[in-house]
């Protein structure tokens, strides 16, 4: 298995990135105007990534599905961005956020790539607040922290509670900036069909317009994917519209390994489902859980009179609320990771105390808040959340609990990658979300941000140039190269057969089809017999669907149902992939909860002696299975316990 | 809910456009208005007609991409949020609902109710940001800053870049775009360095696009989604002033 070399620096864990800086050459200034980098995405990731390539003198062209760099799906980003600043003064550290990560990850990521991320986790607020992204401040004029899920410790920067549109806006900013200098070429409404690789190295891609349909080809030395996560396999997800798959999937189905793709996240404060029309799931950030308190009705009869409308939970006294996550977990209480707030209300729910008009909800509860601090801090604290929450529900949190319920959030699988966020095809890296770095089997809240920034700003551009040090004397490539006809011909025909097929259903209703089957077999409970089911059902659904699925207009010109059944149809391989992994990872670890493998207190019971590895899957052909590779996981430098909230 | 659509639909853009109505019925008032149109359109792939093309992402008020002009008014009836954001209960059983595209000529329409705003991007480019490159920064708390200088940036910061404001107004103009990214760095410590190029540069690339001049009607104001305030104008009208002045002294 010499291709899963994760080339982790040697040494001790607090030195290895700086060691690994100290022994990189960089590219010269001279060489590094005759380099080109693909970045495709301009979220967090990319724009970061594309940015800073820019900066240091790469030629640089960027893409983007959207219409503007400035929108991308990291700009919903609600409630903050970790680092290891420890201004509250309350005993935070790099090593302990290295360690909360890790252990919130249910010791399941690489140890490097963690202390990495907390290393630089502290120069990307001084970039930020440089670039001139308004933080909270506190009265003093110093930068305001408040906690997060999974920690205990305030470590979380925000800007109300939009900060990941004030952090995408700074990494626009930047972008534009090199866009305006003419160092990166910014190319929107453009979707990724293809990776385009060269003697076994990536050195293109094949983009279609989505305003004209032409499929355009781009040559580069090296391509990033920064196209974010894949949580739209669900249809269902609080993921933007346009979040896909299809990018890493293709580099999937060209010979990239993809680490752990059944390692989903569901993020227990979403606004429930409503009707069949949804199209989309709202979160309600995380940060909420640092003043609301969750609970459900103590007895079956109160939340059977409260489905049926006839009581209202603010008729129910003190002594008949089971707040069960202070219950369960009197430690952490209502502050306990994503995985474990998100099953504990599935308990609940299953055991028949949900509330709502659905039963699948239950109550966050600010009422003990706005006694406390009073509705203006509340308000200032959580304002667009509260206003967000009345206009979606119709109904006023500050005078009745919120009804919350879990929905699919965040993918922390996605394309193996080695320390240095290169994927098994030379040439091919993946930051952000795209990659299956850092989170293990659970993200913290407040960490993504972190990594995609982290991966952008302060590690591509190190690592990257380790690998363009070797290419200055490759020319730039022509876009006519056979591999390029190639490339372009099988995208050809697959948008040709789509539009072919001509059948009876829409794409929404195949794309809803295959949520539902990953919401029931492949979500937050699973077990052998429901994952085998998937796996079936998926290869029927996938059958039908290119047979019977109607896809209107032509290719040569806007056609947002063409754009949408490229993905469902890579969903629909994607999906059974991800059924595939979790059916081999005989073990519960974070957001993968084998019901066959659970503590007797229903806790995620892991098995470190068979899997603690990083799943690695390769791509085999149509009609192969694909292959399991594994990256054994060295804890090193951390004892592995069973994870305690308690 | 029964409704009838008047959407403006236009092939692409140099074919001409024309108001079509579509009848849509047994919508949810819990809807969205973008899922409402969703309905639609799965109609029409029904139908073999071509769906309604919009913009959209999100679908929870922050991205931006969304717009449409509903009944005359960007965003729709409903006060301080964008159209995803909007649910079909503010609308009447029966009611016939017109939808048209952002208007503006610097905005093009691409097909129906889709419309290019990179102009937008090419004023940020111009000069909406601070020139600080990656790494090798001071510390982030080296410099305070009052919290209430801190909260008018955020208020300004807090634009969307969807262009309801430039829709809204009857001369295109975008200044209260232009004047939002002004004020919020003009305002920090760290963005003042720059101040006076800024200013110049992105109000000549505004002009330049062919946006038009603002006549304090206030529009904008009324009709952007994140309430961002006139009073950002104000603060870029002195900042261009000031600056006018210091280049002319040169
Ligand atoms: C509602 C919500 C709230 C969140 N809140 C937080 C939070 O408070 N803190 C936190 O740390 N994390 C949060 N997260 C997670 C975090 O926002 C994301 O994980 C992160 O922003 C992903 O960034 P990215 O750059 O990897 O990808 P994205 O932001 O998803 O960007 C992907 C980019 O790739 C482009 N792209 C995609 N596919 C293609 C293609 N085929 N061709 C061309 N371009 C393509 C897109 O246009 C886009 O530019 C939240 C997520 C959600 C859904
Ligand atoms: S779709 Fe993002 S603001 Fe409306």
């Amino acid at each position: 298995m010499t291709k899963l070399d994760a080339k982790i620096p040697q040494g001790p864990l607090a030195e290895k990135w700086t060691t690994y800086k100290q022994d990189l050459s960089p590219v010269n200034p001279a060489n590094k105007r005759r380099l080109e980098i693909i970045v495709i995405g301009t979220g967090l990731a990319g724009a970061s990534a594309a940015a800073s390539f820019a900066e240091l003198g790469f030629k640089v062209k960027a893409f983007t599905i959207l219409d503007s760099p400035r929108r991308a799906h990291s700009i919903a980003a609600q409630g903050g961005i970790n680092a290891a600043k420890n201004y509250p003064n309350d005993g935070d550290s790099i090593y302990r956020l290295f360690y909360d990560t890790i252990k919130g990850g249910d010791y399941r990521a690489r140890e490097a790539n963690v202390y990495r991320l907390a290393e630089v986790s502290n120069n990307i607020i001084d970039q930020c607040v440089a670039q001139g992204v308004p933080f909270a401040r506190e009265y003093g004029g110093l930068l305001d922290n408040r906690s997060f899920g999974g920690a205990l410790v305030s470590r979380t920067f925000y800007a109300r509670g939009q900060t990941g549109q004030q952090l995408l806006l700074g990494a626009y900013s930047a972008l534009s900036k090199e866009v305006g200098k003419g160092n990166v070429q910014m190319y929107n409404r453009r979707d990724m069909m293809e990776l385009v690789i060269i003697d076994g190295r990536a050195r293109g891609v094949i983009m279609r317009n989505l305003v004209t349909g032409e499929l355009e080809r781009y040559s580069a030395h090296a391509v990033v994917l920064a196209t974010g996560g894949y949580g739209n396999v669900f249809f269902l997800s609080t993921n933007a519209m346009a979040s896909n798959g299809s990018a890493i999937w293709k580099a999937y189905k060209k010979g990239a390994f993809f680490g752990n793709p059944a390692f989903t996240q569901i993020h227990p404060t979403c606004i429930p489902v409503k009707g069949d029309y949804q199209s989309k799931l709202t979160l309600m950030s995380e940060s909420l859980r640092n003043d609301g308190r969750i609970w459900v009705p103590k007895h079956k009869e109160d939340a059977q009179k409260i489905r049926d409308g006839q009581l209202k939970p603010t008729e129910i006294p003190e002594d008949r609320r089971d707040y069960y996550l202070e219950r369960r977990y009197p430690a952490f209480g209502n502050l306990v990771p994503r995985d474990v707030a998100s099953r504990a209300a599935k308990e609940r729910c299953d055991a028949g105390f949900g509330v709502g008009r659905t039963g699948l909800a239950v109550y966050l509860d600010f009422a003990d808040a706005i006694n406390r601090l009073g509705k203006q801090v509340i308000e200032a604290r959580y304002g667009n959340l509260f206003q967000m929450y009345e206009k979606i529900v119709d109904e006023n949190p500050y005078e009745t609990p919120m009804m919350i319920y879990p929905a699919v959030h965040y993918t922390m699988g996605g394309l193996w990658v080695d320390y240095e966020l290169q994927t098994t095809i030379p040439g091919l890296f993946a930051a952000g979300e795209a990659n299956f770095s850092d989170h293990g089997a659970n993200r913290l809240g407040a960490s993504a941000l972190m990594q995609g920034l982290a991966d952008g700003y302060f590690i591509l551009p190190y690592t990257i140039q380790s690998y363009l040090n070797d290419q200055i004397r490759v020319p730039f490539f022509k876009t006519d190269l056979p591999e390029f006809d190639q490339a372009e011909n099988s995208t050809k025909a697959t948008i040709d057969r789509l539009l072919s097929i001509k059948g009876k259903n829409t794409v929404d209703s195949y794309h809803r089809k295959l949520g539902l089957i990953m919401w029931d077999h492949v979500g937050m409970g699973r077990n052998k017999e429901g994952l085998e089911k998937a796996i079936r059902l998926i290869r029927e659904l996938r059958e039908d669907f290119w047979n019977n699925v109607r896809v209107p207009g032509k290719n040569e010109m806007v056609n947002p149902e063409l754009e949408k059944a490229l993905r469902v149809a890579d969903f629909l391989e994607l999906g059974e992939l991800m059924a595939k992994d979790a059916l081999q990872r005989k073990e519960s670890c974070g957001g993968h909860f084998r019901e066959e493998y659970q503590t007797e207190e229903g806790e995620a019971l892991r098995d470190d002696e068979n899997f603690s590895f990083v799943s690695a899957w390769e791509y085999k052909g149509a009609d192969q299975e694909d292959v399991l590779h594994k990256e054994i996981l060295e804890h090193e430098f951390l004892h592995v316990t069973q994870r305690s909230y308690k | 809910m029964d409704l009838t659509l008047k959407i403006w639909r236009q092939a692409s853009a140099n074919e001409k456009g024309q108001f079509i109505n579509y009848p849509v019925t047994d919508i949810s008032p819990d809807a969205s208005f973008l899922e409402m149109l969703d309905i639609l359109n799965e109609e029409l792939v029904h139908k073999d007609e071509d769906p309604v093309a919009f913009d959209h992402d999100c679908r929870e008020g922050i991205c931006g991409a969304c717009s449409l002009f509903i009944n005359g008014r960007p965003h729709g009836p409903d006060k301080g949020i964008t159209t995803c954001q909007m649910h079909m209960r503010h609308f009447k059983d029966g009611e016939t609902i017109v939808i048209e595209p952002w208007r503006a000529k610097p905005f093009p329409v691409i097909k129906d109710l889709m419309v290019d705003r990179s102009a937008f991007d090419e004023i940020i480019q111009a000069g909406g940001f601070i020139s600080v490159k990656t790494g090798g920064i001071p510390d982030a708390n080296a410099i305070p800053i009052p919290k209430r200088v801190a909260d008018i940036a955020m208020d300004a910061a807090a634009c969307i870049g969807c262009g309801a404001c430039v829709a809204a107004c009857k001369n295109a103009s975008a200044m209260l775009f232009v004047a939002a990214k002004v004020s919020q760095f003009a305002r920090l410590p760290q963005g003042k360095v720059e101040a006076r190029e800024r200013v110049q540069n992105m109000v000549a690339k505004m002009d330049e696009l062919g946006f038009g001049n603002c006549t304090n009607t206030y529009a904008c104001e009324a009709e952007c989604p994140k309430e961002i305030s006139v009073s950002h104008i104000a603060r870029m009208n002195s900042e261009f002033l000031i600056s006018k002045l210091a280049s002319q002294k040169k």
